[in-house]
Formats: C-alpha cells, structure tokens, sequence
C-alpha cells in the first residue's frame, strides 16, 4: 500500500463533564471544507462534542460523516439536535442543516468564542483557501479578504510539497526548524513553480529540511501579504489546519515582527464548525420567542 | 446578546464590514472592495456593469449589500479587463454610479 | 556574419542563428537547473545545424524570462520586442500577436514595421499557460500528445477549477470517479487556458492578422480553441516556439 503523506488522523472529541440532557438548547453547526469537514454540538453555550475529519467527494456525505463521528461515543442522535447551520467552502449543500451562514462570519465568532473579545485579526488558513478577517468583540466581521483562487499558502500548496519530498504533513514544520540557518525562499506565487524550485534545490544538494524551510518560507511570505492588505491589529490569531504547522505559523509571526497568536483551546480548526453552531443557538433561541 | 443586536439595529445603523472580493496570484492583486456601511443595497452598480458581475444579496447579518457573483470572483482580472484596457483611460462604470461611494478596485 | 538570438524560457532554450535576415539554424535545449549551460548547449547545436563555427557567432543577443543571467550574450532585449520582430519579419500583416509559453502568455500589438504598441500579459500563474496542460496530464496519467488527440475528441463540457492548476490536479480524482471523460476534461483544460488568455489579450486593441506563437502554438488543441475564443483567424509561424530567438537575433541588424 503506497503510503499518503498529505493523511493526518481524523479525531473526535467528547466532554466527560456535561449531561447534554440537562440543557436547555442542544445545536449543531456542520462546516465542510475543501480538504477537511468538522461537527461541532454544543449543549447550551458549552462545547459538548465535535470531530475533525476528511471531506470525501460529495458535500451532503461529507456532513453526514461528520456528523456521526462527532456523535459517536455519545448517547445524541441527530433528530435530539434541534436546530443545525451549515458552513463551508461556497455554501455548499448539507442536507440536515435548517440554515446555511458564511464560512467567515461562522469563523470570526468561532474565534471570538475561543479566543475572548480582544481578538481582533484572525487569519484562516484551510485546504484551498486563506482568509484574514477582522472583527470586533462580539465575533462578528468588521472586514474580510479570501483568496481561494490559487494554491500557493493553503494546504493544498502543502500537501503538494509533502508528496513531493515524501513527509508525512504532519512532521513538516517540526522537520522544517532544523536548519543551521534559515535559506531564502522558494517561489511564493505559484505552487508549480515552488514544486520545480524544490526538484532543483535538492539535485544541487539541498536537504529535505532546507527545502521545507524554504517552502513554509515562501509560504509566510504569502499569508503575510494577504494580511497586511488589510492590515492587522492585535489580539492576533490563527485557525485552519495549518495553524497547526508551526513551521508556517512561527515564520508568519516573525515576519509580522514578533506579534503574537492567540492559542485558541480546544482545537483551531474547529472555528467554522463552532461559530456555526453558536448562530444556531442564536437562531433557536429566536424561533421560541 | 440578541436583545443587544435589536436594540442597535433599531437605535442606530449597525456597523458594516469591508468585504474584498477576488483574488492574489503570481501576477497581483485584484480585489472589488465594498464598504457595506456605505452600501445600501441600491442596485445602480448592478445595473451598469457591462459584464454583469455584480448582485445584491442579503447577507448573514440580514443586510441587502452587494457582491460579486460567485463565478466570477476568481476571474476579476479578466472579467473586469473591458473596464480597464492597458493604454487608455479607465472608466469604471460601477464605481462611479455609487451615489455612497462604496465601491473601490484595488488595481 | 551570423548573429545568435537566445530566447532564455521557463523551461526550454531556443536559438536562433541568423545571416543577413535568413535562418540559418536552430537548437532547443530544457532550460533545467543550469540554465547557462543548457543556454550554451542550445547554442552549439544551432551552430552545428547552420554549419559554421563559434567564431562565426559575431553578435549574440539574449531575450526571455532569463535573459538577464545569459553572461555570455553582448546585451538583451525585452520578449516583448523580440516577438514582435520576429514574427513581422515571417508575416508582415501580423498587427497582433499572442505568445503562450510555459509559464507566461503576452498580447502584443504591433505596427508594420514590428514596433510595439501596447502590450498585456499574464505570467506567474501556471493555469494561463503551458505548464497547466502538462500538470493535467500528469493528473490523468497520460502524456500531453495523447491529451491533445483526446481534447479534440470532447463531446461535452466538464466542470474543472480553472483557476488553479494544483486545484484542478485534485479534482481529477473524484471528477473521474463522477463518470467524466478524459477526453471532455483534456478539453476542458484547453478552454480554460485560451478563456483567460484570450480575456487578457483583449485588454489591447485586436487588428487583424493575429498571430500565435510560443511552444504551446504547437499544441492543435489550443489552437482551435483560441480561434473561437478570439472569433479570428490565427497566422501560425513555422516552428512557433523559436519566433522570440528569431527576433532577437533580428534586432541586432543595425
């Protein structure tokens, strides 16, 4: 079996403490992303369970599946949900879902509930697509940049690189800080051109290491770009399965000049998903007045 | 918190957002900027565009703004292209019908 | 007394050498990760070709993307100039020409003489140029010979992320998986590059005759698809992808 360096391992998660049967309000919010889909439920305004994992081929399956893994585990079956919002990548179409709200006003709250009220700059790296948001200190937008129309800074741009010098992604940023010292970058506007870049360093004898730095470099380089179009004011922070690459992240701060990011617990990557499951609780608490 | 978002929504106008629709690549940045505090959902930038890029939505927040069409978003460079020849001036019909001023082009 | 243009690509070196106006030889050579000396190589198979000797080469004058890096070359002139000569020298009428490289497409208008007038162009993104017809390719497991045949074979259209090579690698997968031909997503492909390039050519004023030139005026595929993007005829040089050199080694004629 040819091993697949872009796989990282799809999880879920359940709270030991709370009994979802005492709440008042029991929501979901479902994101289907590009690369990755998450499930998050939330009993009352406490995050109860939620999963992360690979978006398959087709968006209502890709929700389903999300869906169930969240639940597994817990004694929650879909029709005890009592009111699902749906985000994701263009909309996209999940069947369970009463309402469909933008990926990013679902990752500005996200964040906001995560991060607390002082977050003010938030940048999304996802599968096929970088975001920087602004927002205020409710969660909602303030201003918003997307650039999903080319790989160059999304994980597909890293997935690219991972195959090529045969890493599994989740050991890239580790590997890509142990350099002696930091090379210049490869190309930051286009992922082919980075890839033929790459080929070429490593025939005249760069190692593996030195490429990735250059490539979460180049990577940097990008994002920061995209950010400064709209400027950044602190509090700072990152969400995306990327933020998970520290490679890209420490590289983003440095070239921001040392700010710092905003950890949000429990899991980065769960913005969307979670700030689609606060508008529906929102929206369920509206419909019973 | 919903009892907030009413009261401000009746007491005063609710804050807007800057939206940027479009994209980077290797050979720039194209984005249409709309301010949605300017934006009232008017419609005449909808009419005057000759490619026809642009639409008036409601948005999450419950307010008819405008964007940019979904399918031609990744494409700004060209399809605005008629509006921006190389040599010649620029004429940029939708900036121009906005009686708020609340569209601009970043390139 | 023959003069050398060098036309330093993304991915391959052309040559051309000239005496008194008329071709005397060509060489072509991938640019690869030493580009100087594949620079080099391209040369000296030209010279072979045209039969003459090193020494011979009185002048040598570089254009492309790496033209600058050409240490050798006694100076350089922009592809954009070098374009426009080389084609008006072969085809006269031309008053607008359309350059898709590998990694670059450019719009050129020009008057009777070759001068440029206005110009346009699209680089730094592979899903406007050649490099996006070989990364498909790859994708679908084929060469790029067997993707044209099979392009030109499409019965229907199929929906692919035209706006990001790498995208559209990863569609492939699940659009093959959807029952969709090769043959409707080579073609596909195709239209998706001449769209954007013919939108970018349409920023400078279009005057007939409308020449295409550049390694990927090799590929039939692009061709018809161009020529209904475009609405126009299309004058095709003979060897396409060395007009640029040709033009160069023109340019020293003074």
């Amino acid at each position: 079996m040819t091993t697949e360096y872009f796989r990282w391992t799809e999880y879920n998660w359940k709270d030991p403490d709370i009994d979802w049967h005492k709440a008042d309000t029991l929501v979901a919010g479902i994101d289907v992303g590009s690369v990755s889909s998450q499930a998050v439920v939330l009993a009352d305004d406490k995050i109860y369970c939620y999963c992360n994992t690979r978006t398959g081929s087709n968006s209502p399956d890709s929700a389903r599946n999300a869906l169930n893994m969240a639940l597994s585990g817990t004694d929650i079956k879909q029709d005890d949900i009592q009111f699902i919002v749906g985000t994701g990548y263009g909309r996209v179409n999940i069947p369970m879902a009463k309402k469909a709200i933008t990926e990013i006003a679902c990752h500005a709250r996200g964040a906001n509930y995560m991060g607390g009220p002082t977050i003010k700059t938030i940048l999304d790296m996802g599968g096929q697509d970088l975001k920087g948001i602004h927002c205020d200190e409710r969660g909602k937008v303030t201003q918003f940049l997307m650039n999903d129309k080319c790989a160059a800074g999304t994980g597909r741009g890293m997935e690219v690189m991972a195959e090529l010098l045969q890493i599994p992604i989740i050991e890239v940023g580790e590997m890509s800080l142990a350099v002696d010292e930091e090379p210049p970058p490869v190309s930051s506007t286009c992922v082919i051109f980075a890839k033929s870049e790459a080929i070429g360093l490593l025939r005249s004898g760069w190692t593996k290491n030195m490429v990735l730095a250059a490539y979460c470099s180049a990577m940097a380089h990008r994002v920061v770009g995209l950010l400064e179009r709209i400027g950044i004011e602190k509090d700072f922070t990152i969400t995306g399965g990327i933020s998970k690459n520290i490679g890209v992240t420490s590289r983003i701060l440095k070239e921001l000049g040392g700010i710092e990011s905003i950890p949000l617990k429990p899991d980065a990557q769960i913005a969307g998903g979670l700030g689609a499951g606060l508008f529906a609780r929102d929206l369920l608490i509206k419909s019973r007045k | 918190m919903l009892f907030f978002n009413w009261f401000l929504k009746r007491m005063m106008v609710m804050p807007g957002y800057i939206a940027n629709y479009g994209y980077t690549d290797g050979s720039g940045d194209y984005y249409i900027v709309v301010d949605t505090d300017k934006c009232d959902g008017c419609g005449k930038c909808v009419e005057v565009c000759p490619q026809d890029i642009l639409e008036v939505i409601t948005d999450d927040y419950d307010d008819l703004v405008i964007v940019v069409k979904e399918e031609h978003r990744k494409n700004l460079k060209y399809v605005c292209a008629p509006c921006k020849p190389v040599s010649g001036t620029r004429d940029l019909k939708c900036q121009i019908s906005c009686p708020n001023e609340a569209i601009t082009h970043s390139w | 007394m023959s003069i050398a243009g060098i036309d330093m690509g993304a991915q391959s070196v052309k040559v051309v050498i000239v005496e008194d106006g008329k071709i005397k030889g060509r060489g072509i050579v991938p640019t690869g990760f030493e580009p100087l000396e594949s620079a080099q190589k391209a040369l000296d198979k030209a010279i072979k070709e045209a039969g003459i000797t090193r020494e011979d080469v009185k002048q040598i004058i570089a254009t492309g993307a790496g033209r600058k890096s050409v240490s050798f070359a006694d100076r350089s002139i922009t592809e954009v100039t070098a374009d426009a000569k080389g084609v008006t020298s072969l085809h006269p009428s031309v008053r607008t020409i359309v350059d898709i490289g590998a990694e670059e497409a450019r719009g050129i208008s020009c008057d009777a003489q070759g001068r440029v007038l206005d110009f346009a162009k699209n680089d730094k993104c592979a899903a406007g140029a050649g490099a996006f017809v070989e990364s498909m390719a790859r994708a679908l497991e084929i060469k790029v010979p067997e993707m044209i045949q099979l392009s030109l074979k499409s019965t229907q259209d199929a929906p692919i992320n035209a706006t990001c090579a790498v995208f559209a690698e990863s569609e492939v997968v699940s659009l093959i998986h959807s029952k969709i031909e090769k043959a409707d997503i080579a073609h596909a492909v195709h239209d998706a590059i001449a769209s954007r390039v013919s939108s970018m050519v349409r920023r400078i004023p279009i005057e007939n005759d409308v020449a295409l030139i550049g390694g990927v005026a090799n590929n039939v595929a692009i061709v018809d698809v161009m020529k209904k993007h475009l609405g126009t005829e299309l004058v095709i040089p003979d060897k396409p992808e060395f007009v640029s050199a040709l033009g160069a080694a023109l340019s020293a004629a003074a």
